[in-house]
């Protein structure tokens, strides 16, 4: 009976694994069948390097929302993966117990907040700051606005990772370093940060992943407009905004050419997914 | 070309049907409604309702565009034609028409905005971005902040016919709207961004204009219910129905259903303008 009974258990789990997979495989599979045919048909050239996006005319040209979605996300790591990784360090070797707990609960809170609220936010507040302060009464709707979002978006997905691999780090070796003398922030940056290194960067992978798909947030503050951006308070339009904003409406070509974005954000994600295999990869090995 | 194809498939497929339906006995009993995809919507919710009204009836609704709704109304394959735009000359001789709402698009912008009206070929060129400053209209010296609706939105592709944005070229629809136009989604989100903007101009719906917005008068006109059914407001158009010679009694059930309070309240829930 026990055994019975274990053999059950064994096999719910190995179906709740299939599961998992087989989802991933089947959004795969659909999304390169109702995509690819209209890449293939406008022509990947064409389609990837395309500067105009006139879907009435079945003109389908991407390069406008790829270059957005590539610097909003550089902006989104470059401001949030620092304060990210230095909030995790503070939590984790400096903060008080008490303080670090507050912390801690500050940023699942964040994680927690539903991302049309931050739109919303940055909708009300952000851009007519923007407006106001830096665009001179030009709009607002910006990669700005959508970078200052985006920042502090991926902010937990950074701190959680970067702390509990920041955790993992061996206590002995700040002992050690300690003892011999080094400060207590030299030891940080030259021993313990070094040390969680591959963590902190699979933190920020993650972070990319979390800024290049989000699409809810950016459409309310990004302007949407799908043209190469000339400057960083011009409004923009990100891949997966394009097809949020618009499969409501689609139909036909113009439908297959949303999952065309699609595909392209894919193996944007795909690549990243990767990249954050490889450092980890490389990281456990090291250790 | 694929849009003609599809229209060709549904006016064959429809036909089918009617055949179908024809040798089964029961073509007396569906309606069938073809045409503008901005009337589908409201034609498909007054059917809804209709069902409550007359539940044999049964009433058909497929959306492919005023100008296959018109061919199929002529042709006979449908028995209502769908149309948001008005008849030709030679398309008028041939059918009756029945105006069941009437759409208006408001040009709106922030409340505090100095301007009050807007000549055609002014909005045309602010549109495009050829005018760049408010002071160019009469205005405060400050930038234009041109805000428009995503591709497929019928208020867009409305406002886009009428005023002359979208142009033809080789049987292809582009559009001419400055790229650089903000795009936001749906008339709510239009009029939050025109309402946190002072430099703002958007256009809406008629029905959902309220105090966060400033309609401005294009041509000298204000849109307003009076001016729209009058026919002097420049951005709006009639919703048709159409049909060849008298209607069939199940049609004109519906017909009249859509045109009886009951229906023109559904009409006022999409925010158009009732006839009556």
């Amino acid at each position: 009976m026990k055994k019975k009974l274990d053999k059950l258990a064994e096999l719910l789990f190995i179906t709740s694994a299939i599961i998992c997979v087989l989802a991933l495989l089947l959004i795969m599979i659909f999304i390169f069948y109702k995509g690819a045919p209209s890449i293939l048909e406008t022509g990947v050239f064409k389609f990837l390097f395309g500067v105009e996006w006139q879907p009435r005319a079945e003109v389908f040209g991407i390069l406008p929302m790829i270059t957005a979605s590539v610097l909003v996300t550089i902006g989104a790591i470059l401001i949030g993966a620092p304060v990210g990784v230095l909030t995790a360090t503070f939590i984790v070797y400096l903060a008080p117990k008490r303080i670090g707990n507050i912390l801690k609960t500050a940023t699942d809170v964040l994680a927690s907040i539903p991302s049309v609220i931050y739109g919303f936010f940055g909708l009300m507040i952000i851009i007519p700051f923007i407006d106001r302060f830096l665009a001179g009464g030009a709009g607002g709707n910006s990669i700005l606005a959508a970078i200052i979002i985006l920042s502090i978006m991926i902010l937990p997905t950074v701190i959680s990772i970067s702390e509990s691999s920041m955790r993992e780090v061996d206590i002995s070796y700040r002992d050690a370093s300690l003892a011999l003398g080094a400060t207590k922030i030299s030891t940080i940056f030259k021993v313990m940060i070094p040390s969680a290194f591959s963590g902190i960067m699979a933190a920020v992978i993650l972070g990319v992943g979390r800024a290049l798909g989000e699409a809810m947030a950016v459409i309310l503050v990004s302007g949407n407009a799908p043209f190469m951006p000339d400057s960083i308070l011009a409004p923009v339009r990100t891949m997966s905004a394009n097809i949020a904003l618009e499969m409501g409406y689609a139909s036909g070509a113009h439908q297959e050419a949303l999952f065309g974005t699609g595909v392209v954000l894919f193996v944007f994600i795909f690549i990243i997914n990767f990249i954050f295999y490889i450092v980890k990869h490389k990281g456990g090995v090291k250790n | 070309m694929k849009k003609k194809f599809s229209a060709i498939c549904i006016l064959i497929s429809v036909s089918l049907l009617l055949v179908g339906c024809g040798s089964a006995n029961t073509s007396d009993k569906t309606v069938s409604v073809v045409g503008s995809s901005s009337v589908a919507p409201l034609a498909e919710y007054e059917s809804e309702n209709f069902l409550r009204v007359d539940k044999a009836i049964e009433v058909d609704v497929q959306s492919v565009g005023s100008s296959s709704g018109i061919k199929a109304a002529i042709d006979g394959t449908a028995n209502i034609g769908m149309s948001s735009r008005n008849l030709s000359e030679e398309e008028a001789k041939e059918l009756k028409e029945v105006v069941i709402a009437l759409d208006g698009i408001a040009v709106v912008v922030n409340p505090n905005n100095k301007v009050k009206n807007l000549t055609k070929d002014e909005l045309l060129a602010i549109y495009q971005g050829k005018i760049r400053n408010w002071k160019d209209v009469g205005g405060d010296d400050a930038p234009i902040v041109v805000i428009s609706r995503e591709e497929g939105s019928g208020t867009r592709g409305a406002f886009e016919e009428i005023t002359g944005l979208e142009i033809e070229k080789n049987d292809k629809k582009y559009t001419t709207v400055f790229s650089r136009a903000i795009i936001t989604d749906g008339n709510g989100s239009v009029k939050q961004n025109i309402a946190l903007k002072k430099n703002g101009i958007g256009y809406i719906s008629v029905g959902s204009v309220d105090d966060s917005v400033k309609s401005v008068a294009v041509d000298g006109v204000l849109p307003t219910e009076e001016t729209i059914k009058a026919g002097e407001y420049l951005i709006s158009r009639p919703f048709l129905l159409l049909t060849k010679g008298d209607p069939t009694p199940e049609a004109q059930a519906f017909i009249d259903f859509i045109l009886s309070d009951e229906g023109q309240k559904l009409v006022k829930e999409h925010n158009y303008i009732t006839v009556n």
